[in-house]
C-alpha cells in the first residue's frame, strides 16, 4: 500500500476550496436533516404508530418484502374496520439490513426518534436477539415474527413477544409423531452447521424417541460448503427417512446432488419449507423432491378445504392459488412464515384494546395485557389456525401442516394438533420487573 | 507533518473531547444513543488506524481482534458471571494475546500476503465462533442481560443501560484511547512506526528493530480494537458472530480511509460520517448502500487522503 512517493496518495489532485466548501455545506445539510427534529408526542386521536423493523436489504430481503406486503394488508384491514381503540394504525418502516447491530439501532430509532408505540416485525434470529436488549432498555414492546426458540427460551427480556408464529422447537416436536408413523423409524438428519440447524439437531432426537423412532445419524454441513456429494456416503444404508433443513442458495445444489446420489431408489425425504421459501418448487433441479414431504407453517398452495378466513387472507395479501404474487407467477411468497405478521398485528390490536392503550405511557399495561392472553380462535384474525398463548414465555402454540410435493404443487396431507407442539416452559418472563 | 507545540495539539484533542462531552446534554435521545455507539466503534477504527495509518500494514482481519474483546468480555459475564470491570479487562487481554500470536505469524509476511494471512486468520476465528456455538451462541449470538451490565463503585451502581451512563462510558474509553494514540504517534516509537511505513529497509539500516516495533504495534492495535469490542458487548448487551465476519474487517478500513488514515481524529470523523450517511439515507431509499458507495468513490477521487487528511494537507499541517 505504501509507495515511495506518498502514502495513500491515490491521486495527485488536491482539494479545491470550492470542493471543500461544498463538502462542508453538505455536512451542515446532513446535520440539519429531518433526523434531528424532535418529534412531538402522539395525541390520543393521532394514529397508533407501529415501528416495523424490516429486512429490506441483506440476506433476509425476500422475507422482508413479503413481511411488508402482509403487514400492509393487515394494517389496511384493521384500519378499514375502525383501527385500534378508534385510532388508525400507521406502519413506520426502517430497514435493519438483516444485521443485528443495525437492528438494535433501528429499535432505538423507533423508540426515541419516531416515537412509535411498539416495534414489530423481523424474522432472522440474530437480528431479533441483537435487537432485544435495545427493546428492553427502551421499555418498548417488541413483537417478533421470527419462529426462533429464543423468545420462548426466556433468555431475552419481558418486552419481547412472539404471539403470531410458533417457535421452531414446537414445530420440530410436532413433526415427530407423523414422521415416525408414516415415513420411517430410522432417521438421518442433514442440517447446516449453525444455529438454525442446531435447533433441529437438538430437538428432533428426543421428540422422535418419544414416538419409538430414532435418529441414526446427524450430518452437519459447514455454512461455507457449496457441494455436498462428499457428505452423502455418511448416510447409513438402513436410513428410512432423510430429514433435511438446508437453507440458502445452496439448497438447489443440495437437492440436485442428493438426486444424483440416490437415483430412483431413495429413502423417504422430509424437509422444512424454510429451505424453499420464496423459491419455486418447480425450479430445475428440484424434481427429485417430487413425492417428498415438507413442514409448512401456512400452506403455500391454496387447498381444496381452505377456510373462508384463509381465502380472505390470501386475497388481502395478494397471493394466487400457487402462492405467488397476483400478476407475477415468478414472485413466490414466503407463505410459511408471513402469515405471522398478519396474526401478530391482530394480537397487538387485541392486547391494546384489553389494556385501554392510549400512548407510550401505557406500554407496561400493554405488556401485561399481552401476557394475559390465552387463546386465539381461528378466523379472519388468525387464518392459519387456532392458537394458544403462554404469557410466561411470551410464545404462541398452534397447528402445523405437513405437505406432499405432488405434480409440482404442495398438498397438505396432515395437520398437527396444538398439543403436539407443547413443551415444559423453560422460564417465566413475568417475574422480571417492568 | 509540520511540528506543532504539544500544547496546541493536546488542546485540540481536549476540545474535541469536551465537545463530545457537551453533546451529551444537547443531542436528542436517539442521537445520544447513536453517538455512544459511534464513539465505541471509533475506538475500533483508532486501533485499526494505528496499524494501517501509521505502520502501513493493511490488515483484513481486524474483526477478530474486535470480536476477541467482544467475546472475551461477553462470555466471561454470560458464563462465569464476572463483573463489568473484570470482563472488560478480560476482553482486552484476549485481544492482546490473540494479537501477539497472530502478529508473530502474520508479520513474517508483508503487503498483499499480510492482507491475505490476516483475512484467513479472521475467517478461522469466525468459524471457531460458529463451531463452539454451545458456548458462543453461534450465529445467533447471546444477550448480556441488563442486570449483568452494571458497575458497583463504592456503593453506587452505574447502570450501563442508562443512556447517559452509556454515553459517558463510551466517551471515557474514546478519550483514553484518543490520548494514548496521540501520545504514541508523538513519541519516538511513533516516529519509528512512521519510518517503517515510509521505508522499512532504511529504518532497519539505521539500527531500529523493525520486527519488534511492528509486533508491538500489532499488539497495541489488537488490544485497542479488543477494548472497543469489550465495550460494545458491555454497553449494548449483544455478542454475535456477525461482528467477526469479514464485513467488520472492512468497515474499520473504510472508516479510517474516509476520516483520514494516519490522523488521530480521522477514525472518529470517518465512523461518524459513515453512520450518519447510512442512517439518514436509509430513511429515503433501500439503496442506501449505493449512496454510501458513491460517497466513498467521491472521497477517493476528490479527497484521497480522507477528510482529516485533506484538512491537514490544505490548512492544518500540524495535525497529528
Amino acid at each position: 500500500m505504501a509507495d515511495k512517493n506518498g502514502f495513500f496518495d491515490l491521486s495527485k489532485k488536491s482539494l479545491s476550496r470550492r470542493t471543500a466548501l461544498k463538502g462542508m455545506a453538505a455536512g451542515a445539510g446532513l446535520a440539519l436533516a429531518p433526523g434531528f427534529v424532535r418529534y412531538s408526542q402522539a395525541q390520543s386521536s393521532a394514529p397508533i404508530k407501529i415501528g416495523f423493523q424490516s429486512h429490506r436489504t441483506g440476506i433476509g430481503a425476500a422475507y422482508g418484502r413479503w413481511y411488508e406486503k402482509t403487514s400492509a394488508a393487515a394494517v389496511k384491514a384493521i384500519n378499514d374496520a375502525g383501527g385500534i381503540n378508534g385510532r388508525k394504525v400507521e406502519l413506520v418502516i426502517e430497514d435493519d439490513g438483516t444485521d443485528p447491530a443495525r437492528g438494535a439501532e433501528v429499535v432505538n430509532k423507533f423508540a426515541k426518534q419516531h416515537k412509535t408505540d411498539i416495534v414489530f416485525g423481523t424474522l432472522f434470529s440474530h437480528v431479533v436477539i441483537g435487537s432485544a436488549p435495545a427493546a428492553g432498555e427502551n421499555k418498548i414492546p417488541y413483537f417478533v415474527v421470527s419462529e426462533g426458540h429464543h423468545v420462548a427460551s426466556t433468555k431475552l427480556n419481558r418486552y419481547v413477544f412472539q404471539p403470531g408464529i410458533t417457535d421452531v422447537k414446537s414445530q420440530i416436536q410436532s413433526m415427530a409423531p407423523w414422521i415416525a408413523a408414516n415415513a420411517g423409524k430410522k432417521v438421518t438428519q442433514i442440517f447446516p452447521d449453525f444455529a438454525f440447524g442446531y435447533d433441529h439437531r437438538d430437538y428432533l432426537p428426543p421428540a422422535l424417541k418419544a414416538q419409538g423412532a430414532n435418529v441414526i445419524a446427524q450430518i452437519a454441513i459447514p455454512p461455507t460448503e457449496s457441494s455436498f456429494t462428499k457428505y452423502f456416503p455418511q448416510i447409513p444404508a438402513e436410513t428410512e427417512v432423510i430429514y433435511h433443513v438446508m437453507v440458502g442458495p445452496a439448497v438447489l445444489t443440495f437437492v440436485k446432488e442428493l438426486g444424483e446420489f440416490y437415483g430412483s431408489q431413495r429413502p423417504q425425504l422430509f424437509g422444512f419449507m424454510d429451505s424453499l421459501e420464496a423459491v419455486d418448487i418447480n425450479s430445475p433441479g428440484l424434481e427429485f423432491l417430487d413425492g417428498s414431504h415438507f413442514w409448512e407453517g401456512s400452506p403455500r398452495y391454496a387447498q381444496p378445504d381452505d377456510s373462508a378466513a384463509q381465502k380472505a387472507y390470501r386475497a388481502a395479501v395478494g397471493i394466487d392459488d400457487n402462492g405467488a404474487a397476483v400478476g407475477d407467477p415468478k414472485d413466490i411468497s414466503t407463505a410459511s412464515h408471513m402469515f405471522g405478521c398478519w396474526e401478530t398485528l391482530y394480537v397487538v390490536k387485541k392486547a391494546m384494546e384489553d389494556a385501554g392503550y392510549k400512548g407510550p405511557e401505557d406500554r407496561a399495561k400493554l405488556v401485561e395485557a399481552t401476557e394475559a392472553l390465552k387463546e386465539f380462535a381461528e378466523g379472519p384474525e388468525h387464518p392459519q389456525g387456532p392458537k394458544t398463548f403462554n404469557g410466561k414465555i411470551h410464545q404462541c402454540f398452534g397447528i402445523q401442516n405437513i405437505s406432499k410435493v405432488e405434480g409440482g404443487k404442495l398438498k397438505v396431507v396432515h395437520k398437527t394438533k396444538i398439543e403436539d407442539g407443547l413443551y415444559e416452559p423453560e422460564g417465566d418472563y413475568t417475574t422480571q420487573a417492568l | 507533518m509540520r511540528d506543532a507545540s504539544p500544547a496546541k495539539t493536546y488542546a485540540l484533542h481536549i476540545v474535541v473531547i469536551a465537545l463530545l462531552f457537551a453533546l451529551n446534554f444537547v443531542l436528542p435521545d436517539y442521537h445520544q444513543g447513536l453517538f455512544a455507539r459511534i464513539m465505541a466503534l471509533a475506538v475500533f477504527a483508532m486501533g485499526y488506524n494505528l496499524l494501517f495509518g501509521y505502520v502501513g500494514l493493511l490488515s483484513l482481519g481486524h474483526a477478530m481482534f474486535f470480536s476477541a474483546g467482544l467475546y472475551g468480555a461477553g462470555l466471561t459475564v454470560y458464563h462465569l458471571g464476572w463483573g463489568v470491570p473484570e470482563a472488560f479487562l478480560a476482553g482486552i487481554v484476549s485481544g492482546a494475546l490473540l494479537a501477539l500470536a497472530i502478529g508473530l505469524l502474520a508479520l513474517r509476511t508483508s503487503g498483499v500476503a499480510f492482507m491475505i494471512v490476516t483475512m484467513m486468520f479472521a475467517q478461522v476465528f469466525y468459524l471457531l465462533i460458529l463451531y463452539f456455538a454451545a458456548w458462543t451462541g453461534g450465529d445467533q449470538g447471546l444477550v448480556i442481560q441488563q442486570a449483568s451490565r452494571a458497575i458497583a463503585i463504592g456503593g453506587v451502581s452505574l447502570d450501563l443501560t442508562n443512556p447517559t451512563v452509556r454515553y459517558m462510558g463510551a466517551l471515557a474509553l474514546f478519550s483514553v484511547v484518543l490520548l494514548i494514540t496521540l501520545a504514541i504517534v508523538r513519541s519516538r516509537f511513533g516516529r519509528v512506526l512512521v519510518a517503517i511505513r515510509e521505508n522499512e529497509e532504511r529504518t532497519k539500516m539505521l539500527g531500529y528493530d523493525t520486527v519488534t516495533s511492528k509486533l508491538i504495534a500489532v499488539i497495541t492495535s489488537g488490544a485497542i480494537c479488543a477494548a472497543s469490542g469489550a465495550a460494545y458487548a458491555l454497553l449494548f448487551g449483544y455478542v454475535g458472530s456477525n461482528f467477526a465476519s469479514i464485513q467488520y474487517s472492512i468497515l474499520p478500513l473504510l472508516w479510517v480511509l474516509l476520516g483520514g488514515a494516519a490522523t488521530t481524529l480521522g477514525p472518529l470523523i470517518g465512523t461518524l460520517f459513515m453512520y450518519y450517511v447510512t442512517d439518514i439515507t436509509s430513511g429515503f431509499t433501500s439503496a442506501y448502500l449505493l449512496i454510501v458507495g458513491v460517497a466513498l468513490i467521491l472521497l477517493v477521487l476528490f479527497a484521497p487522503k480522507g477528510i482529516m487528511g485533506s484538512i491537514r494537507e490544505r490548512w492544518l499541517g500540524w495535525l497529528p
